[in-house]
């Protein structure tokens, strides 16, 4: 790994304007992803901003259907969390399937969306519960936020501080695990909200997506049945050494089956 | 930069460079060995340590984040004196969890923070706790009994002694 900088800000403002002074810096949650892309040189950031040191940007809080996670918590303390285990607990679930215990341990739900990988499970979560993803200057909601691989509409020194979730009336979400690395082949994340029903669809296209088909069948019938017809359109979704497209537009049907299943649990 | 931090029960105190990997702080400079590296890139759990009691891997760890903490190694899981084994050792060597050993202190380092969560752990829970412990030799079965024994003779009253 090439040598860098290393600063620990106490605050949010100082970690930004650390940021913005220097382009070529980058902020630092838990490295689960930074860091091996540091070691395979794939990005040589002239400057780390840890944001371990930023107390405010931890914690779990319920505020009355309103459940705000920090940007640094860690997907352990989500997937243990009692609260989080009210409130959504398909949530805490989800948290609880990423990866394995000692990245859980170091990962965060800030580092995971604003990296924007296209298999990982969060997204699926925020764009399905309808998330508002919170940052140092604005409230994104979670549909304006995925623009695509890798990309997200946070801007270059923006720093992402919480994300503020709905309680459902209820939610589910399934996957069916990359065996290797626990990354979602494809997810589906499932949920009835006071506002209607919202379907996310994760590791199966560039980024995460909404299936509007399937919110439309659920809203009219709650069932994993209601589902068991509908298919997205495999000309859309990624084709790998993992699976081919056909294949994955096959398994996003059966996940979000069983997400439904779960949610009615 | 000074790094101080607690290893194995002693305070510590470094100078290091804010790129040095806590695995290679370990093996290269401290002269603790008993962490492996495998993949390097953060897959194989062979350098599972634990950062403030929680397993994380070693290889994908600045040194920087130990400052304040408390690391504790494989060498450190039984306190001082030659040659004493955990209970979750013991139960390694009794079952015959490993065969050419390479993956074993990462193993270790992660079924002793689970079984300090789950006493009677069932052969799933074992399975779903060991997925960031990858093994090339056995195949698993006898590394399950062996958690599964660990966990047991870590919460029997004679533990500890
Ligand atoms: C072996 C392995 C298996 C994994 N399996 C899964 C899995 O099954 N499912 C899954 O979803 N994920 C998985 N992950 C990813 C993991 O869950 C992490 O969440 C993800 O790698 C992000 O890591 P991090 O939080 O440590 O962020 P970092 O690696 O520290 O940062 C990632 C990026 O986000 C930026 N960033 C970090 N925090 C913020 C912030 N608050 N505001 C703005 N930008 C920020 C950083 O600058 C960097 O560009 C896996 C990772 C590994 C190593």
């Amino acid at each position: 790994m090439k040598a860098f900088d290393y600063l620990k800000p106490d605050a949010v403002p100082a970690a930004v304007g650390a940021l913005a002074a220097n382009p070529d810096a980058k902020l630092l949650a838990g490295g689960m992803t930074l860091l091996p892309t540091m070691k395979q040189r794939l990005a040589e950031p002239a400057a780390l901003i840890d944001l371990a040191g930023i107390a405010g940007l931890k914690g779990i809080t319920l505020d009355g259907d309103t459940l705000t996670i920090g940007a640094m918590t860690p997907h352990a303390e989500v997937a243990a969390s009692a609260t989080v285990a009210a409130a959504i607990p398909a949530l805490a679930a989800l948290a609880g399937g990423i990866g394995d215990p000692a990245v859980r341990n170091r990962g965060t739900i800030g580092g995971s969306l604003a990296n924007c990988d296209p298999s990982a499970d969060y997204p699926a979560a925020v764009l399905g519960l309808g998330a508002t993803v919170i940052t140092d200057r604005r409230e994104i909601a979670a549909d304006d936020f995925f623009l695509g691989l890798f990309e997200t509409a946070l801007e270059a020194d923006e720093l992402i501080t919480a994300v503020r979730f709905p309680r459902p009336l209820r939610a589910g979400y399934a996957k069916f695990k990359s065996p290797a690395s626990r990354y979602a082949l494809v997810g589906v994340f499932v949920a009835e909200t006071v506002a209607g029903v919202r379907v996310a669809v994760t590791g199966a296209a560039a980024s995460v997506f909404r299936a509007p088909a399937f919110e439309a069948a659920l809203a009219a019938d709650f069932t994993p049945g209601a589902v068991a017809g509908l298919s997205v359109d495999a000309a859309d979704l990624n084709a790998d050494i993992h699976a081919e497209a056909s294949y994955r537009a096959h398994l996003v049907t059966v996940m979000a089956k069983r997400a439904v299943a779960a949610a009615l649990e | 930069m000074k790094i101080r931090f607690t290893l194995n029960r002693e305070p510590v105190e470094i100078e290091a460079e804010p790129n040095l990997l806590v695995a290679d702080l370990l093996r290269d400079r401290l002269g603790l060995t008993g962490t492996h590296v495998g993949c390097d890139t953060s897959q194989c759990g062979a350098c599972v340590v634990h950062l403030d009691g929680k397993p994380v891997k070693s290889c994908t760890l600045l040194a920087p984040a130990l400052d304040g903490a408390v690391l504790l190694t494989i060498e450190g899981l039984t306190g001082p004196g030659a040659n004493r084994l955990h209970p979750m050792q013991k139960a390694f060597h009794e079952h015959h969890g490993l065969q050419c050993g390479f993956c074993t202190p990462g193993m270790v380092m992660t079924a002793v923070a689970f079984a300090e969560a789950n006493p009677s752990p069932s052969d799933g829970e074992v399975r779903h706790a060991l997925e960031g412990n990858i093994c090339r030799c056995t195949g698993y079965q006898n590394i399950v009994a062996s958690v599964i024994a660990g966990a047991a003779a870590m919460h029997a009253p004679s533990a500890g002694e």
